[in-house]
């Protein structure tokens, strides 16, 4: 235990430095500046450790560990596959066009920023410099002249609010903040 | 002599001979059997490019149509052969567009292949029609333009995983609207999207094809597109199986999937989301070959997707098919001969996925005709690679890897010996064994005491001594490639077996205890190997002879020393003995 802290206590470089070999192992089997090697014999029984040792190893070792150059043999193309699909799961946001009736120009957001309606409406309230109402699903967004709506994948203006918030992300194409008797038509209740 | 057949009766009856083994052997009878094989021999196969050159090949057989070949090792597949190795083809396509004009057919596998070789291949070879890259590398998507342009009657461009500069979609275009021939296509390998109209009039107007394997880029709502062009399919490797959800998008593919009768092999479906899974269940009862390896669908999707197909013979999958998934295949499937599970998140420090031995287990318990696995787990014990050897001994490919190195039996905390030691034992015609885990000397005894017929083993942080490798080396009589890395096996067993190299293709050991001197021993006494020493810390000599050198490959070969060797490599022969001792 004492000698793995005293380890993170100091700046380590071993602790960082690709080699083959278990963490917390003494051995770099295989990147080694000096002209001199450990004999044959010797090398060899380092390369093997007992079992009681490497398990202790591994109890108290904390992750992350060094990487050892072609293990586990997956090939490359197998790992980028998998590496792009997760980016593709994890990274790439949603963006979508927010205009609002008046403003010169349009902004983007990235819908996967947010955790919720109350989250997306906020920042819109930020970005644009307006308040949005109390939504109800009778009455819509009430006690503001704006209204947030989105055209979905089928082309249709929707209100804001209705569906669930992980089918409206799916199905927002872009995001329209109506002002005035327009905005009244969707249902505001004013 | 009286009693010899005219040459035409001979040669007649040669021609039923297929396999290179039979062909080699009736080439020994007598020297005019020996003329009249060489005359008829169509197709050759060449397990490493640098047992033999090509003009010794061209010269023996003048009249070859096929030719398939290999080039680096199988450790280059782990980036354990570094850049610049070596396996050009060129020189062999160059000497085969004058030699062979009438060759058809080119296999190559972890081969450099260059734009100007594909396209030398278009322009020298009339008759040209199969073309399969495997895991080669070196060449651009202009390469393949030349190939799609020039070849009038590629019935097969099968890329497989090669690395390709992906410059453009534009070269599928190259195939001429008279182009109609073609039975197979994989280009799932590459990157960029190809012209969709292109490639629906090239798949409409080829009645023949029979293989297809998009890439990535091909839109799953396109999809349908081509399978209504190419209902006769039989092996389908879809493009992305995502899109957001729509009901019409669902039962376009839905349909299509219904009117491919013949589809016997299906993969692909990169992103698939489980959605859009049922539309391919009206196929799923006539699937025999199921690679769903970049599918990131959890267990119960996969699980349910495997019970609607009860013909399956191979299953490629990702571990998120996890223990209980794998339960359902061994239900289901009674007639799974080859399983292969990959890691989903092969370096994470922790298991995302509840699969383990468990799940190799049960389905080495229900399929009764498994024969091939190549499995990844994180945890391993004796008693069930004894269970496993006990319920399969037909088992004829075992590939295990635990993915944490020398990991012992994770109940008993003892080296995993025993375990596969039962493998060897009771799986009398294992012919390819790979080995992870804590193993010791022991388990190497095992395997040349009982593995007979093992060709290829592949061995990582195993072993304790010489012994293990000796064991290996003296006792596998069929052994033809080894690999081995990170072992501490060193001269003894290497020098006292130097005569068991002759007798296999090649030997890789990288990360061992081989001293220098050892190589150059045994250069200098095998003058039928090449000992080559792959040492990226500069020369070997600048270092003490007993200092073990990074990387050797050794391999029999009638072509001498290689020439055209990188500064990393060096051929340990007698010239290079002599000049040092």
């Amino acid at each position: 235990m004492e000698s793995v802290m005293s380890h993170e206590n100091e700046l380590n470089f071993k602790a960082t430095e690709l080699r083959l070999g278990l963490p917390g192992t003494e051995i770099s089997a295989a990147k080694n500046n000096n002209n001199k090697r450990a004999s044959p014999e010797e090398n060899g029984s380092k390369c093997v450790i007992s079992s009681a040792k490497s398990s202790t190893e591994n109890e108290t070792a904390p992750a992350p560990k060094a990487q050892i150059v072609g293990w586990p043999p997956v090939r490359s193309y197998r790992k980028n596959n998998i590496i792009q699909t997760k980016k593709t799961e994890h990274e790439t946001g949603i963006y979508v066009k927010v205009s609002m009736d008046g403003a010169p120009y349009l902004r983007k957001i990235d819908l996967k920023v947010y955790n919720g309606y109350q989250e997306l409406l906020k920042a819109l309230e930020t970005m644009f410099k307006f308040t949005i109402g109390e939504y109800s699903e009778r009455e819509g967004y009430k006690g503001s002249e704006y209204a947030p709506a989105y055209e979905d994948k089928d082309g249709d203006l929707m209100l804001v609010g209705d569906v669930p918030w992980n089918m409206f992300m799916s199905s927002c194409k872009r995001l329209r903040i109506m002002k005035g008797s327009e905005a009244r038509g969707l249902g505001c209740g004013v | 002599m009286a009693y010899s057949f005219p040459e035409e009766v001979l040669e007649h009856v040669f021609s039923f001979l297929c396999s290179d083994k039979d062909r080699n052997a009736v080439s020994l009878v007598c020297k005019s059997w020996y003329e009249i094989e060489r005359w008829c021999r169509r197709r050759i196969f060449i397990g490493n490019c640098y047992s033999v050159t090509p003009d010794i090949v061209i010269r023996r057989f003048p009249k070859v149509r096929a030719m398939e070949m290999k080039g680096k090792p199988h450790f280059a597949d782990f980036n354990l052969v570094p850049e610049g190795w070596g396996a050009y083809v060129y020189p062999w396509i160059s000497a085969m567009s004058v030699a062979y004009p009438w060759l058809e057919e080119i296999k190559l596998k972890r081969m450099v292949v260059t734009d100007e070789c594909l396209e030398l291949i278009s322009k020298s070879f009339k008759s040209f029609k199969v073309l399969v890259l495997s895991s080669c590398e070196g060449f651009t998507t202009d390469g393949l333009a030349s190939i799609a342009a020039n070849c009038r009657n590629l019935r097969e461009l099968d890329l497989k995983e090669s690395e390709v500069e992906d410059l453009s979609g534009h070269w599928l275009s190259h195939f001429p609207d008279h182009c109609t021939s073609l039975v197979s296509l994989n280009m799932s390998c590459l990157g960029s999207e190809v012209s969709f109209s292109a490639l629906e009039r090239l798949v409409g107007r080829c009645p023949n094809l029979k293989t297809l394997r998009l890439n990535r880029a091909v839109p799953l709502e396109k999809l349908p597109n081509l399978l209504s062009r190419a209902p006769q399919l039989v092996e389908l490797g879809t493009g992305t199986y995502s899109s957001e959800f729509r009901v019409d998008i669902f039962s376009n593919l839905s349909e299509a999937f219904s009117v491919c009768k013949q589809l016997k092999g299906l993969s692909g479906l990169w992103d698939a989301i489980p959605a859009y899974l049922p539309a391919m269940y009206s196929v799923c009862p006539g699937l025999t070959s199921l690679n769903l390896s970049y599918a990131t669908i959890q267990s119960p999707d996969l699980s349910k997707l495997v019970s609607q197909c009860p013909n399956l013979q191979r299953l490629w999958v990702l571990d998120y098919i996890e223990d209980s998934g794998l339960e359902a295949l061994a239900t289901s499937c009674k007639d799974l001969q080859e399983l292969r599970v990959f890691p989903s998140d092969p370096f994470g420090a922790e298991p995302n996925v509840s699969l383990t031995e468990q799940g190799l287990v049960t389905v080495s318990e229900g399929c009764p005709k498994l024969q091939s696995v190549l499995y990844f787990c994180r945890q391993m014990s004796n008693a069930a690679l004894v269970t496993i050897a006990k319920n399969r001994p037909n088992m004829i490919r075992f590939r295990l890897c635990i993915i944490e190195p020398q990991a012992p039996d994770y109940v008993t905390l003892e080296p995993l010996d025993t375990g596969f030691g039962a493998i060897v034992k009771s799986c009398k015609e294992l012919r390819r064994l790979s080995l992870s885990g804590l193993l010791t000397d022991q388990v190497f005894e095992y395997i040349g005491t009982h593995a007979k017929k093992l060709e290829m083993l592949s061995i990582a942080f195993a072993g304790d001594s010489d012994l293990g490798l000796h064991h290996v080396l003296s006792g596998c009589e069929s052994l033809r490639k080894l690999e081995i890395r990170d072992c501490p096996f060193g001269d003894k067993a290497l020098l006292a077996n130097a005569a068991k190299l002759e007798t296999m293709r090649s030997l890789w050991m990288s990360s061992c205890s081989v001293s220098y001197g050892a190589c150059k021993l045994l250069g200098q006494k095998m003058p039928r190997l090449n000992v080559e020493v792959i040492d990226e810390r500069g020369p070997p000599e600048s270092r003490p002879e007993s200092c073990p050198v990074e990387k050797l490959y050794i391999y029999r070969t009638v072509a001498g020393r290689r020439i055209d060797m990188p500064d990393f490599i060096w051929t340990m022969d007698e010239d290079s003995a002599l000049q040092h001792s």
